[in-house]
């Protein structure tokens, strides 16, 4: 491990903390397993993504000084969400710049370079690979397109992926393709949407992972929709909670994994999408 | 003035239009065929050029410095057009520049045909030029009983088919071979013709060289205008390109007024970039170049129409006028995802794909296509592809934001569902223990929604989400749930208050 003990201010993102708290707990598990202190400022809410990518730019405003107000004095921020980082790094500036406020923006600026999309700190900042996960299943990875063409973060996740314990990566066929999600898109325009992830969905199954993985949750509802509709057996994960597993933790999971599968069994078979 | 852009007055919402093209399996099984050999061969074409990024990066720079310094580089181009014996016309909107074409063309008729009756058939022929579509000179030629022929083998076949085109570069990307048999052997009376590609193209060319020969009146667009000399450049595959603005007496070229380039150096950049973007070609089999008048060599009349028609209400915007750096290449029909499962015609405009999403509606000052910004995922295809940077995904999300906030300003737009619950959610969002409450709500809410441990027939947006997917309903207990749960001990951080 290349760091010293670190104060990490985790921004866990409303829809992680809402619907996804596993993946909110599997990172605080793997940062404290490596050393670092973790923190939840608990008034935290939304980036302001929804918001904004919806054209709702006045209202996306307040949430943006309220983010950077609560997290200016962290020494590094943590967000399993690809997409939220983007909006950040996207647009942030811009916000701030429209706004005429020079502190909004000199604090935008100050604060921008210490947010970390999860695999990027783990790899860039941390500088660290292999976090002592163990996850004996056959696993491919959705790389989101946030993380992709904004984030850029290449293939930290798949390093970090290589190195956990009995892990079979398999690669994903057409892996940069968009999943169909897109926020709101996801509704505005289901049909497409749908379209777009029985494309992803074929290709997953394509692979015969037991589990498909990404760095945004988003992602894999729209994913997981999908499969779940049509009775496939894959699961969903958000990375964190692969690197989190460790060869003790192994049977309880197992225990879970079980029961999503008889739960899926039970819906329909459909023709995809 | 009143701007003209296609059909898109006419055109259903994209996501209307989007249902019927999915449903239709021949479609997006030709277009899902056709994009994906181009992006294959354009993936090859790039991946060969070492500085491919420096080129988009020039090619960014050449186009922001003319868009910024258009008025100057359009009267260069005027005075140095005419001094090689062209005249330069200017129209503000479609109906100008069919009207300033309508009149050339009849001028010239009356001088080369006097003895003619009026009502006698008029002729021209056509090149790839989408600007002609954007007015729908076709329509106004016919109208004034002028007959088109479109010469480009892809812009032909969408004549004769009474269709519209459905890409920028290739028109007829959604039919296959068989359907143009079909259209071939009914409008050229071919009732033996065969499916073999040799058969079509036998077949077009044909029809297509008495035309050459005999019509003596030429319509084209343009690729390029060059300031610097008046030259003005079309790239095609084909050569029907060339055959109309070198056979015919009289050539009229139809130019949107961001076709300008400064000098002629600067198409290296775009003659590099546009190719292997659009076609993956390493070069366009036919580059035609032409500067005015030529005595005795090529047409001996020839006259410029320079378009705005809503072009220079994006030069006040920085971000809209980057839409204007478009070279139409296509690149990022075919890499978007979208584009890909529906094709052009749900677009409702001949400019289709991310960059008829943002062209069309801002063209039309938002009056149209306003579906057409949320057609889109935000996945970043395009703008990785655009051979001229060209932000597709930030000037969507723009035009997101002025649509909303236009639609705000009206009593209906205020009050419509998804405006309400953005204003409710963002206030939720200002306030964590209002944050918190709402959660719990959602959690209550949720039951009697819940069927076999999943959420289906929600309310609203959401059931366009529970129609074809599943949802796992709110888990009982949030993140931050579990954090305060935790014991003291567990983290040290635990207490922080934050002040915001």
């Amino acid at each position: 491990m290349g760091e010293s003990s670190l104060r990490i201010s985790l921004f866990v993102a409303c829809y992680n903390d809402t619907l996804f708290p596993e993946t909110g707990i599997a990172v605080t598990h793997v940062l404290e397993r490596l050393g670092h202190t973790v923190e939840f400022p608990i008034e935290q809410t939304c980036c302001g993504q929804m918001h904004y990518n919806t054209g709702y730019h006045v209202e996306a405003v307040p949430l943006v000084r309220r983010f950077v107000k609560m997290f200016g004095d962290a020494e590094a921020v943590c967000v399993p969400s690809a997409s939220c980082v983007a909006m950040m790094r996207e647009h942030y500036e811009l916000i701030a710049e429209r706004a005429n406020d020079v502190t909004f923006l000199a604090d935008v600026r100050s604060l921008l370079p210490r947010v970390f999309e999860f695999s990027e700190l783990l790899v860039n900042r941390l500088r660290t690979v292999d976090v002592g996960a163990s996850f004996p299943h056959r696993v491919t990875y959705h790389p989101s397109c946030h993380s992709l063409r904004m984030l850029h973060v290449g293939d930290a996740p798949v390093r970090l992926l290589r190195a956990v314990r009995g892990l079979d990566f398999v690669a994903l066929p057409q892996e940069e393709q968009c999943c169909g999600f897109g926020g709101t898109f996801a509704v505005k325009n289901a049909d497409v949407s749908v379209a777009m992830l029985g494309e992803k969905n074929n290709e997953i199954a394509k692979t015969e992972a037991e589990v498909v993985t990404a760095l945004d949750n988003s992602c894999l509802m729209q994913i997981y929709g999908g499969l779940h509709r049509h009775g496939s057996a894959v699961r969903t994960m958000h990375l964190a909670e692969i690197l989190a597993s460790t060869s003790e933790e192994q049977a309880g999971s197992e225990e879970q994994a079980g029961s999503e599968e008889q739960a899926g069994s039970e819906a329909p078979a459909g023709e995809p999408a | 003035m009143s701007v003209l852009v296609g059909k898109t007055a006419q055109a259903p919402a994209f996501p209307i239009a989007a249902k019927t093209a999915l449903a239709n399996d021949q479609l997006r099984h030709n277009v899902h065929n056709a994009t994906g050999i181009i992006r294959a061969k354009r993936a090859l074409r790039v991946e060969e050029m070492p500085d491919w990024q420096q080129l988009r990066q020039a090619a960014s720079e050449i186009k922001a410095h003319t868009l910024a310094h258009l008025d100057h580089y359009l009267i260069q181009f005027e005075r140095n057009c005419e001094k090689a014996g062209g005249k330069v016309h200017w129209a503000r909107d479609a109906a100008e520049a069919n009207a300033i074409a309508i009149e050339i063309i009849r001028a010239y008729s009356a001088q080369h045909n006097p003895d003619a009756p009026a009502e006698a058939p008029v002729e021209v022929i056509k090149v790839k030029t989408m600007t002609s579509d954007e007015v729908q000179m076709n329509v106004a030629l016919e109208h004034a009983g002028i007959t088109p022929y479109e010469t480009d083998l892809a812009d032909m076949i969408v004549q004769m088919g009474h269709d519209e085109p459905s890409h920028i570069v290739v028109p007829a990307l959604h039919k296959n071979r068989f359907e143009v048999r079909e259209i071939f052997r009914e409008k050229m009376n071919l009732p033996e013709l065969g499916d073999r590609p040799t058969d079509l193209t036998d077949a077009a060319r044909h029809y297509l060289r008495e035309k050459f020969l005999r019509v003596k009146i030429g319509v084209s667009g343009a690729n390029f205008a060059v300031a610097e000399t008046g030259a003005v450049c079309v790239v095609e595959s084909e050569g029907n390109g060339r055959m109309c603005v070198t056979l015919p007496d009289l050539l009229i070229s139809l130019i949107g007024i961001e076709k300008i380039v400064p000098t002629f150096q600067d198409l290296e950049v775009f003659l590099q970039l546009l190719p292997r973007s659009a076609t993956g070609e390493r070069m366009n089999p036919y580059n035609s170049f032409w500067t005015g008048v030529a005595p005795g060599d090529g047409p001996q009349a020839f006259h410029v129409i320079l378009l705005d028609n809503g072009r220079t209400s994006l030069l006040h915007d920085e971000r809209e006028r980057e839409t204007l750096a478009c070279i139409r290449c296509g690149a990022c029909l075919n890499a978007c995802p979208v584009y890909r499962e529906t094709g052009g015609h749900a677009y409702g405009s001949i400019y289709s794909g991310p960059i008829g999403a943002i062209l069309s509606p801002q063209l039309q000052s938002l009056q149209h296509s306003r579906s057409l910004p949320y057609a889109s995922s935000l996945c970043g295809a395009c703008y990785e592809v655009c051979p001229v940077k060209i932000n597709i995904p930030e000037t969507l999300i723009h035009l997101r934001g002025k649509i909303v906030r236009e639609d705000q300003r009206t009593l209906l737009g205020m009050v419509a569902p998804e405006n309400v619950a953005m204003k409710v959610v963002g206030k939720v969002f200002l306030n964590h223990h209002r944050y918190e409450a709402a959660q719990r709500m959602a959690r209550l809410g949720q039951r009697v929604f819940e069927r076999n441990g999943q959420l289906a027939d929600l309310p609203g947006l959401a059931g366009a989400w529970t129609r074809s997917r599943d949802l796992r309903p709110v888990p009982q207990q949030s993140f931050r749930d579990w954090w305060r749960s935790r014991p003291a001990e567990a983290s040290a951080a635990r207490s922080i208050e934050v002040k915001a």
